[in-house]
């Protein structure tokens, strides 16, 4: 799968939830979006990835 | 004396909004913040393995600076209602600075785009504050889609320019009834004490104050130029005349003629 424009092996069905972990120190000022839609983060934990999926894991940068 | 600013019921503690684009250290925004007394500053949605740290929102909070997320860098009205889902899921907030950009030159607004995505993000219960054009017409268009102010631009991002159309600006104050926050083009104080004067309820600053010489103390100046242009319009400037007007009375001038 592609996270933030990376090709990644990760496990099939892993979470979102255990992607962030992976990615993040902190899941404070975290939002994902998989293929173009936000994931809530109320359903990281169940929501289980795939092999075909583009994920994107963004935060607060100084802009605008 | 002074009244607060209010956007969508909620009152913004400074007519003075600080963009963070292009600040040399997290030290220095919390500075630039100090010197601001700002109480709303911008932030962008980046990936975070290229540069978003989110130690910003730390800065902010210690300062109980409010987070103003933008779409910097959308060039769609899709990838614009994206990122200010992102932008509402990481930062708690459903305020958004609309930012749909035509192109990379100049960075002005693609209008139709835009349009679209204030319509959508309305819809969505978004407060959207949509950066737009010197265009009073597009500026009604978006206040009837339902954001909760716009933001027109004095001259193109980052250039310091000043406000180039400032008869536009007027028109954009004076026909509009949501807040009009003056954004991008600010070169120096005059150019935010100008927009003030004009009538706009408030002025975003970025690159004028980040990418000078002395942040801090540009902040501090721009802190004065808004509050000065505010108080400047209240009180309602004399009439431009052609030929001069004495101060002084006309009576009782000493006479070297008899008697």
């Amino acid at each position: 799968m592609f996270v933030n424009g990376r090709a990644c092996a990760v496990d099939p069905g892993t979470s979102v939830a255990a992607l962030v972990a992976q990615w993040c120190p902190s899941a404070e000022g975290i939002a994902v979006a998989r293929n173009g839609e936000v994931i809530p983060k109320s359903a990281w934990p169940s929501t289980s990835l795939g092999d075909d999926d583009r994920v994107e894991i963004v935060t607060a940068a100084a802009g605008g | 004396m002074a009244e607060d600013l209010v956007i969508d019921g909620r009152k913004i503690g400074s007519r003075l909004v600080i963009g963070t684009g292009g600040i040399p250290s997290l030290e220095v925004l919390d500075a630039i913040l100090e010197a601001s007394a700002a109480s709303l500053a911008t932030v962008a949605v980046r990936r975070v393995d290229a540069g978003g740290r989110g130690g910003i929102l730390d800065v902010l909070r210690a300062r109980h600076v409010d987070v103003l997320p933008n779409t910097a860098g959308c060039f769609t009205a899709t990838e614009a209602v994206l990122t200010a889902g992102l932008a509402r899921e990481a930062f708690g907030t459903n305020w958004i600075k609309l930012e749909v950009i035509g192109d990379e030159d100049t960075l002005l607004p693609d209008v139709v785009e835009l349009l679209s995505a204030a319509e959508q993000l309305c819809d969505d219960g978004f407060v959207v504050l949509p950066y737009t054009n010197d265009d009073p017409v597009l500026a009604r268009r978006l206040e009837q889609a339902g954001c909760a102010a716009v933001m027109p631009l004095g001259s193109p991002i980052g250039s310091g320019l000043g406000i180039r159309n400032p008869h536009n600006i007027a028109l954009i104050t004076e026909t509009c009834s949501v807040p009009v926050i003056l954004d991008a083009g600010i070169g120096t104080a005059s150019d935010a004490a100008l927009a003030m004067e004009l009538g706009c309820d408030g002025v975003l600053i970025a690159s004028a104050i980040t990418r000078c010489r002395e942040p801090v103390r540009m902040a501090a100046a721009m802190r004065g130029a808004v509050e000065a242009g505010y108080l400047a319009r209240r009180a309602g400037r004399i009439p431009r005349r052609s030929h001069a007007q004495a101060s002084s009375p006309s009576e009782g001038i000493i006479s070297l003629d008899a008697p």
